[in-house]
């Protein structure tokens, strides 16, 4: 109704104020052009700054780029490929990539679903417990991580500390750095500290979501509170999971931050002494910016997109079956 | 009565569950602060300092002065870098976003899909290529390199898309229309004032990634005077005899403003994390 009268008045504006030629011309330019002026920004720069990278990456793996011994740059086709199928660095890099990821997202996604099943329950103060859990997630990673590397130290770290409490290993404390799992659990510790707030979240919005009848139901089965979590609020919430595992896949394989400043000297982006605990973004980070070999660098990336997208895939069919499966 | 689980009041387990969750994420944070504010004694002692010192000035004044590292300059680098992202995020991924739910224009919904789409490319994989990219533009070393690639995201713009489409009432653009208002006036008067809420919650969030990115500040800031706080902390931690007292003196001071941020707009980060997730 209201529409129409107005439709009306605007029919009969002319009568009043005849419209000026150049406010037309502004009125198409505002109707026509401009929500592309609005959008662009972001069309523009992602191309520039997001695709383009992306793409002009494949370039550079295809070259040898560097950045100080420049008359060997050119075209070198598939080489850096070659050479990183039959790189003992990159391999080793690789199973400690996947070796920190399976220790620091199995434990992170499990604690995350049962801290977001604690938080689903009529609590007081529930605005401050969720805040609480978010304290991890905005604290920097870099500054976190140098607080585990103390905490982490042989001597006089408090997690050995915290050992000889329980009587382990009070005649020779545990050197963290030294050994390949202890490294990579020193770092999985602080990945999990990090996330696990965060993705108890993500759950809790989706275990709300779900409808109360769905429970009641199972009330009347004599289903107890266990068994609705597994049976129940699981596989309900499966979509989420599946966008957890999903997006803990694809950060959890580019780690950089901890590992690089577990190190007693990160500026040498070592990954330890043996580069036991030794990341493919280490090990890009390490070719390109202190070898300067870009080119190499750009294939390792290029290799680690694909195995990103492999793995993510996988773990996506897996998490569906898992939960589609009961 | 339902039985559904977030009609089940908690019980002291509960409570006794999430009081424990809670020190265990404060205590890395709270030791930051003891062994900032201890002696190099302390933090050598056996068992460690688990009590703040009263060496927190001394190991401040050690930071600040370095010869080496610029740490005022860093914060002041992150506060620009933070806040120049920020702003035009916002600006950016509203304006996007209100073009997006509000107006018609050909390829509207093709375009929304490539936003969309662009949202599970990860980036960091075309790290060496930006590099080049920078090289090129001849920004690697300034703040402008690290600017730049954030000034406006995709999950901004499907964000403020979805607020938007929620949030204001077709008839309400109409009507402004109809008074003769051009769009950007309509955005500036209709629009947002009424997206307040999302522009806080994106805010937020945008702040908290762009303070804490290490990465790419690291690759293009690496070895100039002009580092944001986070390379800063990297190079206090460089080198051959690393003083901890003052690196993690360093590292508070670098989470104060997070942490305040969290006092502040806690409410509005819980919100944003949750309602990003229902998608």
């Amino acid at each position: 109704m209201a529409l129409t009268d107005v439709r009306v008045a605007h029919k009969e504006e002319p009568k009043h104020a005849p419209p000026k030629r150049p406010k037309f011309w502004l009125h198409r330019f505002d109707t026509k052009t401009f929500p592309y002026l609005m959008i662009a920004p972001f069309f523009v720069l992602f191309a520039i700054f997001g695709l383009f990278p992306l793409i002009f990456n494949a370039v550079v793996s295809l070259r040898h780029w560097h950045l100080i011994d420049k008359e060997k740059n050119g075209w070198v086709g598939l080489d850096n490929f070659t050479k990183l199928a039959g790189d003992t660095d990159f391999w080793d890099a690789l199973v400690n990539t996947f070796g920190i990821f399976i220790l620091s997202t199995v434990p992170q996604l499990l604690l995350a679903l049962m801290i977001a099943n604690l938080l689903n329950r009529k609590l007081r103060g529930a605005t401050f417990w969720r805040i609480g859990i978010l304290l991890p997630y905005v604290t920097p990673v870099a500054a976190s991580s140098l607080v585990f590397a103390v905490f982490f130290s042989r001597d006089n770290g408090l997690a050995n500390w915290f050992l000889s409490l329980v009587g382990f290993g009070q005649e020779q404390p545990l050197d963290w750095r030294a050994g390949t799992w202890s490294s990579w659990i020193a770092i999985a510790v602080m990945v999990n500290w990090k996330w696990i707030g965060y993705n108890a979240l993500l759950y809790l919005s989706a275990m709300q979501a779900i409808p109360k009848d769905v429970y009641e139901a199972a009330a009347v089965d004599g289903a107890g509170p266990w068994r609705q979590l597994w049976q129940i609020t699981v596989p309900m919430i499966q979509p989420v999971v599946l966008f957890t595992v999903v997006l803990s896949t694809i950060g959890g394989l580019q780690l950089f931050t901890e590992p690089m400043l577990f190190d007693e000297n990160p500026a040498q982006a070592n990954g330890g002494y043996d580069h036991q605990w030794r990341t493919i973004s280490q090990l890009i980070y390490r070719v390109g910016w202190s070898d300067l070999n870009l080119g190499y660098a750009a294939a390792m990336s290029w290799a680690l997109f694909l195995i990103i997208l492999i793995v993510a895939g996988i773990n996506a069919l897996v998490t569906r079956r898992l939960g589609g499966g009961k | 009565m339902s039985r559904a689980p977030q009609d089940t009041p908690g019980t002291w387990k509960s409570y006794f569950g999430l009081a424990a969750i809670l020190l265990v994420s404060a205590f890395p944070v709270y030791w930051m602060f003891v062994i900032a504010t201890s002696s190099d004694e302390a933090v050598m002692s056996s068992p460690p300092a688990l009590i703040p010192g009263d060496q927190l000035m001394v190991n401040l004044r050690e930071v600040f002065t370095m010869q080496d590292v610029f740490f005022t300059a860093s914060l002041i680098n992150s506060l620009i870098v933070a806040v120049a992202v920020t702003a035009s995020t916002l600006f950016f991924c509203s304006l996007a976003g209100f073009a997006f739910a509000k107006l018609r224009f050909r390829g509207n919904n093709v375009l929304m899909f490539i936003v969309i789409l662009t949202l599970t490319v990860p980036n960091q994989l075309g790290v060496v290529a930006l590099f080049i990219v920078m090289n090129e533009l001849g920004w690697n070393g300034t703040l402008l390199a690290v600017i730049a690639p954030g000034l406006v995201t995709a999950f901004g713009v499907f964000y403020m898309r979805q607020f938007i489409g929620h949030a204001i009432p077709d008839e309400l653009v109409e009507a402004a229309r109809i008074d003769g208002a051009l769009t950007l006036r309509i955005y500036w008067t209709v629009v947002v004032p009424a997206i307040r809420p999302a522009l806080a919650v994106l805010g937020l969030l945008t702040f908290v990634a762009t303070w804490n990115d290490f990465q790419w500040p690291l690759i293009t800031l690496n070895g100039t005077d002009f580092p944001t706080s986070m390379v800063a902390l990297s190079d206090l931690a460089s080198g051959n005899y690393v003083v901890y007292r003052r690196v993690l003196a360093g590292a508070f001071v670098a989470t104060v403003p997070l942490v305040i941020l969290l006092l502040v707009g806690g409410r509005q980060l819980v919100r944003g994390i949750m309602e990003g997730a229902l998608k």
